[in-house]
């Protein structure tokens, strides 16, 4: 609150070290841009992933479950749900819900063809090869 | 009131309070679905509880910031609203666009929803918060380009203060960084990378902005200190927030696939994060302190000290429990993140 410590001043420091950090934030991304191909499985991104992307994007899977951790904690993480349980565990699974338990979280029947679910496992196998750091910390995510 | 037209702000505080109650009903649903796991199934299965729960939000937090920037604006500039009437006919659009998609969400299946509304002329939708369909966004950015022009032409009018300036920047970034939920690439990282761009720097970036135009404008009234001292620690304010909340988005990109030295740039920037919370209470009540005036409206002195003290809590000390890297890998994707990703 000195007198020399001029609103002015806190004016330029303001848009001066918000243009120094949004372009270090910048040359990051643009770093990261350049080390993407080594982490994020695009290689494996074919038509029958992204097909896959759309099925888990259209029933709004993130409503309820995390995927690589984010999301909604209501239900399981599905970013290593393929090393964990398989495509036939997954696909079988999905076909049963909703169980009907008493009391217990209800899945939605989604009704999805064989080829819809073949794409979905093949979105979350390409999900879990991708190199996250090695997080989560075990298997059941 | 000194303006007539800052009126128009009143049923943008009424949509904002009845959307609010909307959030909270919708939130003790999901609250008791995680206690009684079939409640309301399959009425409302959480997915949709959820996605209505945390769109009324943003919707009603879009209401106050609009409502607020239609209060503050007039009497900042020291002129009436460029126009009151493309204010009022932007609420109505607004209300209805947002009540149609919600209840698109709760009446209708949201694949038939995707289909229905263009999905799959551009993919948007599925994604955490960013659900909505494709003409619901495109009718956000409309209405937020037409309230800026309406904003930013009654600034250009009349006085212009350091106040009105920083809310016109948060209101425009905001406006600016909603556009990524445009962007939604097949692969998986980088779609997850730009969500970000959306979701952290509004919280963590421009929503502090007009926190804190907000909190500077109330701090004059209710205190009668000079603006000139309160302008200039909104500066310092916003300056530790966007130094800090920028880089600070990389507590994001630890395990997403994203390069592992984010895990450090994350660290050591959201590590700072709490500061400019800090320095937003202790300003709040110094400058209390130092009032020339008792103001008699005691709801407003004391938001203005509350609000500060309640983001210092849940978005200082809370975020900083669990966003060092090491930590996170063992929190990340659990309710310690609570549903709020800041």
């Amino acid at each position: 609150m000195s007198g020399t410590f001029t609103k002015s001043m806190a004016r330029n420091i303001f848009y001066g070290g918000t243009v120094f950090f949004f372009l270090l934030f910048l040359a990051l991304t643009f770093d990261s841009h350049k080390e993407f191909p080594k982490r994020d499985n695009h290689q494996n991104l074919t038509p029958q992933v992204i097909a896959g992307k759309k099925i888990w994007e259209t029933r709004n899977c993130i409503g309820c479950h995390t995927l690589l951790g984010e999301g909604a904690y209501f239900a399981p993480e599905l970013g290593n749900v393929y090393p964990r349980r398989g495509a036939d565990f997954i696909k079988g699974w999905i076909q049963a819900q909703p169980t009907g338990a008493p009391g217990r979280r209800q899945m939605p029947q989604f009704h999805l063809t064989d080829e819809e679910l073949d794409n979905l496992v093949a979105f979350l196998k390409y999900t879990s090869e991708i190199n996250t750091a090695n997080w989560p910390p075990n298997i059941e995510g | 009131m000194q303006y007539q037209s800052q009126a128009v702000a009143k049923p943008y505080f009424i949509a904002a309070i009845g959307l609010f109650i909307g959030q909270i009903v919708f939130g003790l649903i999901m609250g008791l679905q995680y206690v009684i796991g079939d409640f309301l199934f399959p009425l409302i299965p959480f997915n949709v509880a959820r996605m209505v729960h945390t769109n009324l939000l943003i919707v009603w937090l879009l209401f106050g910031f609009m409502g607020a920037a239609y209060y503050m604006v007039p009497e900042e500039s020291e002129t009436e609203l460029f126009s009151p009437k493309l204010a009022l006919a932007l609420f109505w659009i607004f209300l209805v666009a947002g009540a149609l998609t919600i209840v698109g969400y709760l009446f209708v299946p949201y694949a038939t929803l995707a289909q229905m509304t263009g999905n799959d002329i551009l993919a948007t939708m599925g994604r955490e918060f960013l659900e909505q369909p494709l003409p619901t966004k495109l009718g956000i950015v409309v209405v937020a380009l037409a309230f800026l022009f309406n904003i930013t032409m009654t600034v250009l009018k009349g006085r212009k203060t350091s106040i009105s300036m920083v809310l016109l920047l948060g209101l425009w970034g905001l406006a600016v960084f909603f556009l990524f939920s445009f962007y939604n690439p097949h692969d998986l990282v980088k779609d997850k990378y730009y969500w970000w761009w959306v979701v952290h720097l509004w919280v963590e970036g421009v929503w502090e902005l007009i926190l804190g135009a907000l909190l500077a404008f109330v701090l004059i009234k209710v205190t009668g200190v000079d603006r000139e001292v309160i302008e200039k620690w909104l500066y310092v304010i916003i300056t530790l927030t966007l130094v800090t909340g920028i880089i600070g988005t990389g507590h994001h990109y630890y395990w997403i696939g994203a390069p592992e030295y984010w895990q450090w740039w994350g660290s050591v920037f959201s590590a700072l994060e709490p500061i400019p919370f800090f320095a937003m209470t202790v300003f709040a009540f110094n400058m209390v302190n130092r009032r020339r005036r008792e103001h008699p409206n005691k709801a407003a002195v004391l938001w203005a000290l509350g609000t500060g003290v309640m983001a210092f809590l849940g978005a200082g000390v809370w975020g900083f429990l669990h966003t060092l890297a090491p930590v996170n890998y063992y929190t990340h994707g659990s309710q310690i993140t609570s549903t709020a990703p800041t």
